[in-house]
């Protein structure tokens, strides 16, 4: 199955098997997303990609693209949504981007720069969480996970390792390691891992590697993620 | 009376380096001091805060002091905005909401190394810290927010010179920054 | 621990997708899950060990930290507050020295509160080592409390303690009709399994978990898929809190959901079918056992049922461990798969892709109950009861502020009124009906009917008169989701959290006009962007209180100006008590002077 659907107003072009999302991406239209990543399992998890699909709110990233389908993406509702669920996300967890070494080419970050977010909007919920720096390579700063379940999917997809999962329910969910010490250091992983490198914000980072661009040159400073995710390849696609 | 909009400025828990971001517009400075002029401000040394249109509150809420200054602020300026990450989100003084504030008293003035005395201070003068530090949008009704820690110079100037000609103040994307 | 574990999994027969079963049984033995468990578990099932931290933590029922060997549960929905379990609570905590939420020092007892446990009808109502003790009076609570400081073993107990009524008021159409076992399946295999699917379809039947699906749509689309085998799923996890219906019908009716089932399974061509019935329903099972065994022993379950060659069908009773959303059906089969019950991105419907991602039909106890009868009377007996939207009759399970609080069996139709005055209500001031994911109304909407064109319910309807608090009321449901919710998406996750400490800010007198604005906003936000139905109806309990009462939130708005939503000088407490200071200059006001 293959054709052609709308987007907001615009007639694209898609894939058998394709979602929403990818055609969209595909016809060089963004749609905010911060738990999708071109090649992974669709998850809809952050819910940043909410459409409507002839009519019906739907995660752009998990819904099926088919022929004829009317997408509307660009409305002031859906974009006020999508500022909000970005938001909660900020004060879900403790964000600062100051003593964050991977501000500036931080999804979360970069979602909201594109939102044009200034604020947190709620009141915070200060959780208290831990930092797992034990691997001599990576830090694990559960202070900035956002529960995309990006991670969970690259070891266990793409690396074979199946280090990560998330566990808990509601607000006390947590991301865990396989490991009988629950740490890092005594996990499978390895810095080679594509595990490490899919962490949307500072939660997963490669020790040593921080700070290398000044500010100013960092990846949001100079792009939108609008253009950033556009111009993603599909390297990892199976 | 002077026909110039009335601004106040005050710092909470904050560092002043939004303050010090703020005189980074440079020579725009006597621009802007031809249209406005500062109540309440560490630029004026002037202590309580008169009426007011425009009310920048640098630093978030950490102690009684910061919530009765803020307060001071709200009932004064007819616009408030919250300068800075930790005006917004606690910043770097709100790391401590993840260690309570007896430990924090404890490590400072009775345990830690070199306390010379120990002695919880007690002195009526000084506030009390509150268990967490908070944004102040939770503890007051906030208009605006300048991101940034600090804001750029540049942000104050688009932000202030919106609000003084009366037009709804907007970032373009290069100005959005949380750091 | 190897020894018992080994034959857990053993019992289990090393499937994976037991893994609840086999951590309620190391549950039960150690109290909680040990860390030898775990990786005994983990090598046994060839699954990753986060995989059962991850189920562990999941279910309420299930702890990674040692419980007390009786363990005391007490209901905490609205109708058991109303009844006092608050002083059941204090109670029990001062006679055995345990704090709630706690686990005593010497390991015998611990307490806490929990999510409804479907006795709302005979509340105040709690469960120990997750077996019901209802109708917790003083004088019991002492004995409760007597028998675990003996440590008198749960067998040994009193069996009147444990004894669960089903109070039936009102039979109608499905409750009154005399049953014989098989007879819908031969009347079913008589009139041809295409035509009994036509009845059902002519009967208009739809689900009665309350999201009301076309029955005969379901079971045709199922019949239809190529992949096999296929799975008839028997949703019993009834949590939608003060719905006890499906209790009542497993209890005194399982007969006729079994052979529902079977019906079923021979139209769509199934020969596995399970029951997912709610921890909290422990009680019921090895009598639902038996009945299956009686089943079997009948010809109507097992090898070619009723000699019909190449009907092979049976029906297995798999445990839930406390979690209301897996009553989502794409929750329970992930549940039913050994995982925590996290809703699962539609498309593909479970009808398509459900248990072991092959076809399969999830539908409820009632549902079940009704097609029995539906197979035996054919469509149109069904159709000619109820309106022409919600055909049949519907059972209700009523509770809240009422003389007769219990089963009531009415046509589709019927208006709340009606319903009132027959379970006797007085002074009403509101009713929930279809529980905290349903609607509030007022006592001016009391014309309004049951049925899925107007008030939709599973069975849930709370009556609430006027002496109570609708802030207490909405409070109670809005604190369930927040407590329920998966967490799988930012906006229920979030946003759950977010509209409880609201709700509670405007309920604490803390709240401000713009307040309301912000918790309207974000009910909006929940609901619209959610990724299953507990996040789109859990903002449904200020929506619909605030849209029946708008006056009661308006006068509860307190604060004449936005103030913070903590309790402001609380927060000086520990400077203050450090400081040994309790000057003026100590203390702060909620609000500025």
């Amino acid at each position: 199955m293959s054709g052609t659907l709308t987007i907001d107003g615009k007639t694209i072009p898609f894939a058998e098997g394709q979602s929403v999302i990818e055609a969209a991406r595909c016809a060089g239209i963004y749609i905010p997303h911060l738990c999708h990543r071109p090649g992974y399992a669709p998850h809809g998890s952050c819910k940043l990609c909410t459409v409507f699909v002839n009519g019906r709110k739907t995660s752009a990233c998990t819904f099926p693209a088919a022929a004829n389908q009317n997408v509307v993406s660009d409305t002031p509702e859906l974009k006020q949504d999508r500022l909000r669920l970005t938001q909660m996300l900020f004060v879900e967890g403790n964000h600062f981007c100051p003593s964050c070494e991977k501000s500036g080419n931080c999804q979360l970050q970069g979602v909201a720069y594109h939102l044009r977010m200034l604020d947190n909007h709620y009141p915070h919920f200060y959780p208290q969480r831990e930092v797992d720096a034990s691997h001599p390579d990576i830090l694990l700063d559960h202070n900035r996970c956002i529960f995309c379940n990006l991670c969970v999917r690259a070891s266990r997809d793409k690396d074979g390792k199946n280090v990560f999962a998330i566990a808990g329910r509601g607000i006390n969910k947590r991301l865990i390691v396989n490991s009988a010490s629950g740490k890092l250091k005594d996990s499978a992983i390895s810095v080679e891992d594509e595990a490490t490198r899919v962490c949307p914000t500072g939660a997963i980072l490669i020790k040593r590697s921080g700070y290398q661009l000044p500010i100013g040159q960092r990846l949001y400073d100079q792009h939108q993620i609008s253009e950033v995710a556009l111009s993603m390849q599909d390297d990892h696609e199976q | 009376m002077s026909n110039k909009i009335k601004i106040a400025t005050t710092s909470l828990a904050g560092c002043f380096g939004c303050h010090m971001s703020f005189l980074d517009i440079d020579e725009r400075i006597t621009a802007l001091a031809e249209v406005v002029e500062f109540d309440r401000s560490p630029l004026t040394d002037i202590e309580h805060c008169g009426p007011c249109d425009i009310g920048l509150i640098e630093g978030g809420v950490c102690n009684s002091e910061n919530v009765h200054v803020l307060r001071e602020f709200r009932k004064n300026c007819k616009v408030l905005v919250a300068v800075g990450a930790c005006a917004i989100n606690g910043g770097l003084p709100a790391l401590r909401n993840f260690v309570s504030v007896e430990a924090c008293l404890l490590e400072a003035y009775r345990d830690g190394i070199g306390v010379d005395n120990p002695q919880i201070p007690n002195d009526p003068e000084l506030p009390l810290l509150l268990d967490k530090v908070h944004p102040i949008h939770e503890i007051v009704k906030v208009d605006y927010f300048m991101p940034g820690c600090p804001p750029s110079a540049d942000v104050f100037w688009t932000f202030l010179s919106a609000l003084i000609e009366g037009r709804e103040p907007s970032l373009p994307y290069e100005l959005v920054h949380y750091d | 621990m190897k020894t018992f574990v080994d034959k857990v999994l053993e019992q289990a027969e090393f499937q994976p997708a037991r893994l609840l079963e086999i951590l309620r049984a190391v549950q039960a033995e150690f109290r909680h899950i040990p860390e030898s468990a775990i990786a005994l578990i983990a090598a046994g099932l060839q699954i990753p060990r986060t995989q059962i931290i991850a189920v562990a933590e999941f279910y309420s029922f299930l702890h990674l930290t040692p419980q007390g060997r009786y363990d005391l549960l007490i209901s905490d929905s609205i109708t058991d507050r109303m009844l006092g379990n608050q002083q059941v609570l204090d109670a029990l905590a001062a006679r055995l020295q345990v704090e709630v939420g706690g686990v005593r020092g010497d390991g015998l007892v611990s307490l806490n509160r929990t999510s409804c446990t479907g006795m709302c009808d005979q509340g105040p109502a709690g469960l120990v080592n997750g077996y019901p003790l209802p109708r917790l009076i003083p004088a019991k609570i002492a004995a409760v409390a007597e028998l675990i400081e003996k440590q008198v073993p749960l067998a040994d107990w009193p069996a009147e303690m444990f004894q669960v009524d089903e109070p039936i008021y009102r039979a109608d159409l499905l409750l009154k009709q005399p049953f014989s076992n098989g007879e819908a399946l031969q009347t079913a295999f008589a009139r041809g399994l295409a035509e009994t699917l036509a009845e059902v379809d002519l009967s208009h039947l739809r689900g009665r978990g309350g999201a009301g699906f076309k029955t005969a749509l379901k079971w045709r689309t199922c019949s239809q898929q190529t992949a096999t085998p296929r799975y008839v799923i028997c949703n019993a996890d009834e949590g939608e809190p003060g719905t006890f219906k499906d209790r009542m019908l497993l209890d005194l009716y399982a007969d006729q959901v079994f052979e529902g089932m079977t019906v079923c399974a021979a139209i769509i061509g199934s020969s596995h079918g399970l029951v997912y019935l709610r921890a909290e329903y422990l009680f019921l099972r090895d009598k639902l056992l038996a009945v299956l065994q009686a089943r079997r022993e009948q010809g109507l379950l097992g090898k070619a049922i009723l000699g019909r060659e190449g009907f092979d069908f049976d029906i297995e009773i798999r445990m839930g461990a406390g979690a209301y959303i897996c009553g989502e059906a794409s929750a329970q089969i992930e549940s039913l798969e050994g995982k925590p019950g996290i809703p699962r991105t539609k498309p593909p419907n479970s009808v398509v892709c459900g248990y072991q991602r092959k076809p399969t039909v999830v539908d409820n106890v009632e549902t079940f109950f009704a097609a029995t009868h539906i197979a035996i009377q054919g469509g149109q007996w069904f159709a000619d009861i109820g309106t022409p939207q919600s055909t049949g009759t519907k059972l209700l399970s009523i509770s809240g502020d009422c003389r007769r609080p219990g089963i009531y069996e009415y046509p589709f139709g019927t208006t709340v009124r009606q319903i009132l005055q027959d379970c006797g209500a007085d002074e009403v001031m509101g009713v929930q009906v279809g529980g905290p994911s349903g609607t509030f109304i007022s006592n001016r909407e009391l014309d309004r009917v049951v049925a899925f064109e107007d008030l939709s319910t599973a069975g849930s309807f709370m009556v609430f008169n006027r002496t109570r608090n609708l802030f207490a009321i909405a409070q109670n449901f809005i604190d369930f989701f927040a407590h329920e919710s998966c967490g799988f998406c930012t906006p229920c996750r979030v946003g759950t959290a977010l509209l409880r400490n609201q709700l509670a800010k405007i309920a604490d007198g803390h709240g401000a006009a713009e307040d309301l604005e912000q918790l309207s906003a974000l009910c909006e936000v929940v609901k619209n962007n959610s990724h299953c139905g507990l996040g789109e109806s859990a903002a449904n309990p200020i929506l619909t209180t605030l849209l029946s009462y708008p006056e009661l939130y308006l006068q509860q708005l307190k604060a004449k100006e936005f103030a913070p939503g903590f309790d402001l000088d609380a927060t000086l407490a520990a400077a203050r008590r450090l400081a040994q200071r309790d000057d003026a200059a100590a203390h702060l006001n909620q609000v500025e002077n």
